[in-house]
């Protein structure tokens, strides 16, 4: 019983890695950008959860809050793109990498003015309420972040594979110059993706609000162990993203409870070093070696 | 300007072209070298400073800017190093070999993890790296007999050639210990740049794929650049345990990695003099942001100090107009400045003007 409710934590918090891997993939699948402030994403869109909904702010019923974060998020994430993004369209993936870090700590600072650096947490109408089966204890908020990922991550699988918008942003990351000669609108794309990832992070912010305290600099390091998750996956898998998070979630409480201490911190990252050193591309890789 | 022919083929090579490029080097050294009877204790520290992070900058740029593979945990190996330092000192080594073992430890510690993790490339490896420093992180907390534990280590006194260098009693002294270390380890560099192992660096960052095919060992090569950049930054690192006089997890913190290569990258990736200029820009910016901060407070009374983390944010903006503007960061400036004035009155503008590029996947590689 004690390792089915270890299980039940650590998929839950798998999924919230799984909500922020699909944001890395979501990009990297459209533009072949990586970024690297999609934690600090998720972080500004838990705090705006908390604004929305909390009583001693707005007080918004939790699905309008919700509603309202990931469409701020959303139009965050489109202008971000066409402010700042834009000005390197067509560099190297390197330079994208460079510019979302920066971004990431001028986001962690902007939080840290607006919000203060004290932790805070999200009101639910069912925060302490579990359902029990038997032994097992299923906390409510577990379950509905389990359903959201799970939903979410079946819906984008769609929408890149069948839906004529998702396979213009599969071309737009494979050849960028072909898919402009198509006549896919390359930048407008990248736009649309942001927007899409800010809408993702904002989701997977409030869902991590409603687990466990917020404060502007979790995003760091939280964001570090989603990217190792969809690293993990392969990134530019959406199903591999998720299952990258769940790994990734599972192996920390239980490497928590039996391993010395200290090492519980460090499983997640041994495991995608094991991973990567194993399968240099993640478990469903899409990288090959071109032949000379 | 002065026209200068190229009469041999040594000509290409020479670390100085021509007499005049070597006086203004000779200059630097000169005013380095002053230094301390111009600087008071606090400005001189400082320098010193400067002078342990341009040597680690050096250590990642010989990966990242000069063989094209970016590392995100650079201060792993900084901790090796001053650990190993550490350590050894404590148990009555001598600085010297000390300083030594160090650099071949951390740079042996590269060699190990350089062939598994340099099967990857571009994000994978910068991540890889990543979550090798935050491993060694956790580690140096775990690791009590070497590390201290959560506690660190303190710094013993340095004796050499019968002399006590001491950070804060004889700050000069360790002044000139670190230039030392720093003139000889760029000279090393600059070598090594113009020999044939240099060359197939620049190669592997340029191509792997041609650089394979012309015979190039890739393998060989990016192993010997990773494992020679560990050991310079793990110099670094207990040049950086004297300075500080105390070391502990904190001090290599993930962020320090991220940080690194922040300064590598504002400095200008694939160029020598970047790794000075990023170590300037990273040392002196909070000096220039508390002295602002003073200035505003008394004229203007506004208290910047109020937002605690300005240093970083500034910093991030830094960095964020020079990808955007100037993708060559500060070298890239100053190369256009030089550009200019040797031109001058002939300087056109388009002359740097870049081409239209298309990004270019890197699932085929």
């Amino acid at each position: 019983m004690d390792i089915l409710q270890l299980l039940v934590s650590g998929v839950a918090n798998g999924c919230i890695y799984g909500l922020l891997a699909l944001g890395f993939v979501l990009i990297y699948k459209a533009s072949e950008a990586v970024n690297f402030a999609q934690g600090d994403m998720m972080m500004l869109g838990a705090f705006l959860g908390i604004t929305f909904i909390n009583a001693e702010y707005a007080d918004l019923p939790f699905l309008i809050g919700i509603t309202l974060a990931a469409l701020i998020l959303g139009i965050f994430g489109y202008l971000l793109d066409r402010l700042v993004l834009r000005a390197i369209f067509g560099q190297p993936q390197f330079a994208m990498v460079i510019l979302t870090i920066a971004l990431g700590f001028l986001l962690r600072f902007a939080a840290g003015v607006i919000w203060g650096h004290d932790p805070a947490s999200l009101q639910t109408p069912f925060v302490g309420k579990v359902w029990e089966f038997g032994e097992l204890i299923i906390p409510v908020v577990d379950a509905l972040i389990i359903t959201t990922t799970v939903a979410l991550t079946s819906i984008l699988y769609f929408f890149f594979a069948r839906t004529r918008l998702g396979v213009a942003m599969q071309a737009s990351s494979q050849n960028q110059m072909a898919a402009y000669y198509m006549g896919i609108p390359v930048k407008r794309i990248n736009a649309i993706v942001w927007a899409l990832s800010g809408v993702v992070a904002a989701i997977a912010g409030v869902m991590f609000a409603a687990k466990g305290a917020v404060e502007p600099s979790v995003g760091l390091l939280f964001g570090i162990k989603a990217f190792a998750a969809a690293v993990i996956g392969g990134l530019g898998s959406l199903p591999g993203a998720l299952l990258g998070g769940l790994l990734v979630g599972i192996v920390e409480p239980f490497a928590g409870r039996y391993l010395p201490s200290g090492v519980g911190q460090i499983a997640p990252y041994v495991l995608m070093l094991l991973v990567l050193i194993l399968r240099p591309g993640g478990l469903f890789a899409q990288i090959s070696q071109k032949k000379v | 300007m002065s026209n200068r022919f190229k009469s041999r083929y040594d000509d290409d090579i020479n670390l100085f072209e021509g007499r005049w490029h070597m006086a203004q080097y000779a200059i630097l050294a000169a005013l380095l070298l002053a230094a301390p009877w111009v600087l008071g204790n606090y400005y001189l520290g400082e320098l010193t400073a400067v002078l342990v992070w341009s040597l680690a900058g050096l250590g990642l740029m010989l990966i990242s800017g000069h063989t094209g593979q970016v590392s995100l945990g650079h201060a792993a190996f900084m901790a090796i190093g001053a650990f190993t330092n550490l350590a050894l000192m404590q148990r009555g080594w001598h600085f010297l070999p000390a300083l030594l073992a160090s650099a071949v430890t951390s740079g042996v510690a590269g060699a190990v993890i350089a062939r598994p993790i340099l099967r990857m490339s571009g994000i994978y490896l910068g991540i890889a790296t990543l979550a090798l420093s935050i491993i060694v992180e956790d580690v140096s907390i775990m690791a009590e007999p070497v590390t201290g534990g959560v506690a660190g280590v303190f710094a013993p006194p340095i004796s050499l050639f019968g002399m006590e260098i001491d950070r804060y009693a004889t700050p000069e002294a360790f002044y000139y210990l670190c230039l030392g270390v720093l003139v000889l380890v760029t000279l090393g560099y600059l070598n090594l740049l113009r020999s044939a192992s240099g060359r197939s660096f620049l190669a592997v960052r340029d191509s792997e794929v041609s650089a394979r095919a012309l015979g190039v060992n890739v393998a060989r090569a990016k192993t010997l650049a990773f494992s020679l950049s560990c050991a310079i930054t793990g110099l670094a690192g207990a040049l950086y345990a004297h300075l500080a006089q105390a070391v502990n997890y904190e001090s290599f913190l993930v962020l320090i990695s991220i940080t690194l290569l922040l300064q590598v990258v504002i400095g200008g990736l694939g160029s020598v003099h970047g790794a000075f200029f990023g170590a300037i820009v990273v040392v002196l910016l909070p000096q220039v942001i508390a002295i602002a901060s003073d200035y505003l407070d008394n004229t203007a009374g506004i208290q910047i100090a109020a937002y605690p983390g300005l240093d970083t944010a500034l910093f991030a903006l830094l960095i964020l107009l020079m990808v955007i503007y100037e993708p060559r960061g500060l070298y890239g400036v100053w190369f256009k400045v030089r550009t200019w004035l040797q031109l001058f009155p002939l300087y056109r503008k388009g002359m740097f003007r870049r081409t239209r590029t298309y990004l270019k996947t890197e699932r085929q590689r």
